[in-house]
């Protein structure tokens, strides 16, 4: 899959209020418990990116988007948009856009009337509301249900709207709070096809926040991977996905097979359970921590399978493994594991061409050393 | 299937609900209905009287403007204290509807007599007066001084409807206003008040009709030269056993409350006989 970052660079884009640079310093928000909500993030949102604010709940990403929004005050730090400080700017003058997961369509108003909101705050005269209403109607497909209130609307009809809604105005930057995340499958896959193509044509940079690492890797640029109110690791989902710092930034996106190594030398071999496996110097996550505490990670797809030792070749890191289960995904098939003396769970992908493995069986997996990471623990 | 084909089964726990209700409401409101036209003679005499003896048409308008103003009192109170119900914690919350409930589980002459006190000369509101440098002022006895006991009587009337709308509505729209760049106090007026206004109704409706119809607080706190329309109907009734014409104020004034609810109907939403909302979305839609 090509992913196209490039595209907001290249093609340009009409309207206005493009192009706004979101820049976090320091941001923390305290609300007075155990630990703070978000405890010093700074990050930069270059103009035009699509970036998602990816995490497990609780871990500081809504509200790192409120702050930007202007929902929350801060307790420390900064945010801007292209320059200016916005911190003491009240919402309703900071121009940005925000897409809710509950849609937040007024009841009381029709399609039209709830599109037209903005723009009606904003003094504009009638045929330009009009227009405009229209236009981005069109923009979401929704021309011709003018007239409908939001309860005769389906889910991703009413998104589509609330969307509409929120880029109407152009406004500096769009900010989208789990926006997907009360649809079915279906519905979803759909909506981020539509999301990532008026972001295509509107241009404008894009805040996205998920828990869904597939959501999150399909849409983003870039993705902050947040975790307990800090920022683990920013990358693109690439980056993310294939070079990992640390264990948290690994087992949230895909599956991993993990064998942790404390606090170890990592030159050429490192020992573990029996085993000794090489190391090679790239594959060392350039994160501090790694020297305190590390592990070795290798991704399901990465791990071939073999009968015995005899079959490894040289070069390759080994482990012994048990077949605990089998499960059948169709174009390939996904072996449980229990690897090693400690009986670490584990996964392996295989296929019916390389050999039928039964539960019970004894394995050896093995994998290149280039295909391992090791990141901080 | 449709819900044409009602079943009989269906409709049998109504029965005595309805046999009961056609017994004490129907039955002798018809009579009333009847006996007001057909006593002393088949004439419309008794309502024509009402507009030309110089008193009922006094009477009811005083009484619209006091339920008028109650109505109006209770609703700039209730509805800050309705708003502040929804956004205190749970323990808070309790607190506060306990405050609006215990007036209610107080027998109705109880709390009458206590404002006797509350309001007669002597009492503690004119000595908090005095205090305040105004001497004399006189609230016993008056339409001013019943308005005030009414509306502490109404509150809750007004507050229950209220806090059942007002907690509906999802502040998450608030925050959707104000990011698409109301202020505050825009917020609240273009989406929260519209979306809160068929519990205004309900509320408004409820106190307005209970206050057209209160007999116990004018009775004891107003004076007879400033009756209210229920005074009247007693005065006629008890006193001057003048049925006919006493039923035909009486038809009068539960026309004047029908019309009321009709009008509610149509512009706030649904409002049920006890004044709880069933929405709160405009009317004209499927």
């Amino acid at each position: 899959m090509t992913r196209e970052t490039t595209v907001k660079a290249t093609e340009p884009s009409s309207g206005t209020g493009l192009g706004t640079e979101i820049r976090l310093a320091g941001v923390t928000k305290d609300y007075g418990l155990a630990s703070p909500a978000v405890d010093d993030i700074s990050l930069t949102i270059e103009p035009g990116e699509f970036m998602t604010l990816l995490g497990p709940s609780g871990s500081g990403k809504t509200t790192t988007l409120n702050l930007v929004a202007g929902f929350e005050t801060l307790t420390a730090g900064t945010i801007s948009l292209n320059g200016a400080d916005v911190g003491n700017v009240p919402p309703h003058r900071r121009n940005l856009g925000m897409l809710f997961q509950n849609y937040a369509l007024f009841p009381h108003m029709s399609v039209a009337q709830n599109v037209a909101y903005p723009l009606r705050e904003r003094k504009a005269g009638k045929e330009e509301i009009a227009r405009k209403v229209a236009d981005v109607l069109e923009l979401v497909q929704l021309t011709g249900r003018d007239g409908d209130y939001p309860s005769q609307l389906s889910g991703g009809q009413q998104q589509r709207v609330a969307l509409a809604r929120a880029i109407v105005f152009e406004p500096k930057a769009l900010l989208l709070d789990e926006p997907l995340g009360a649809l079915d499958r279906n519905l979803r896959s759909a909506l981020q096809v539509e999301i990532r193509r008026i972001h295509r044509e509107v241009g404008s940079t894009f805040v996205f926040v998920t828990h869904d690492q597939e959501e999150a890797m399909n849409l983003s640029d870039r993705i902050a991977l947040f975790n307990n109110g800090h920022i683990e690791q920013i990358g693109t989902p690439q980056q993310l996905y294939t070079e990992p710092e640390t264990l948290f930034t690994a087992r949230f996106l895909g599956d991993s097979n993990v064998f942790e190594l404390g606090q170890a030398a990592l030159d050429e071999k490192v020992a573990q359970d029996g085993e000794s496996w090489i190391v090679e110097p790239g594959t060392v996550a350039a994160h501090p921590g790694v020297r305190a505490s590390s592990a070795i990670v290798v991704r399901p797809e990465d791990v071939e399978v073999a009968g015995s030792r005899d079959a490894v070749p040289s070069g390759a890191n080994a482990v012994r493994a048990t077949v605990r289960d089998v499960e059948y995904m169709g174009s390939y098939r996904t072996l449980l594991l229990a690897m090693g003396a400690g009986g670490l769970p584990g996964r392996a992908r295989t296929s019916a061409l390389r050999g039928e493995y039964a539960i019970g069986d004894t394995v050896v997996i093995w994998w290149w050393p280039r295909a391992q990471r090791i990141v901080a623990a | 299937m449709s819900s044409v084909n009602i079943k009989w089964s269906r409709w049998f726990p109504l029965v005595p609900a309805l046999a009961l209700l056609t017994g004490i409401l129907l039955v002798p409101l018809g009579k009333t209905l009847v006996d007001s036209v057909s006593t002393p003679a088949w004439t419309l005499k008794n309502y024509s009287n009402l507009f030309t003896d110089g008193v009922t048409m006094t009477v009811l308008g005083r009484t619209a403007l006091t339920a008028a103003t109650v109505t109006a009192i209770a609703l700039l109170l209730g509805y800050p204290y309705a708003y502040l119900m929804t956004r205190v914690g749970p323990r808070a919350r309790g607190i506060l509807l306990v405050i609006v409930l215990i007036p209610f589980w107080t027998s109705v002459m109880a709390r009458n007599f206590a404002w006797v006190i509350i309001l007669q000369d002597g009492g503690p509101v004119q000595s908090l007066f005095e205090l305040l440098g105004a001497d004399h002022v006189v609230l016993y006895g008056t339409t001013a001084g019943v308005t005030i006991a009414m509306t502490q009587v109404m509150l809750p009337f007004m507050v229950l409807p209220l806090f059942s709308t007002l907690g509906s509505i999802d502040r998450r729209l608030l925050l959707a206003a104000r990011g698409l760049g109301s202020s505050p106090t825009a917020a609240f007026w273009k989406v929260f008040w519209p979306l809160s206004r068929g519990g205004v109704m309900a509320g408004v409706v409820l106190v307005f009709t209970l206050s057209l119809g209160f007999y116990v607080t004018p009775a004891l706190l107003g004076s007879p030269q400033e009756s209210l329309v229920a005074q009247l109907l007693a005065q006629r009734t008890t006193l001057l056993l003048d049925f006919p014409a006493a039923g035909a104020l009486g038809i009068v004034v539960l026309i004047v409350t029908l019309v009321l609810v009709a009008w509610a109907n149509r512009v706030g939403g649904t409002v049920s006989a006890i004044g709880v909302v069933a929405t709160s979305r405009p009317k004209d839609r499927p």
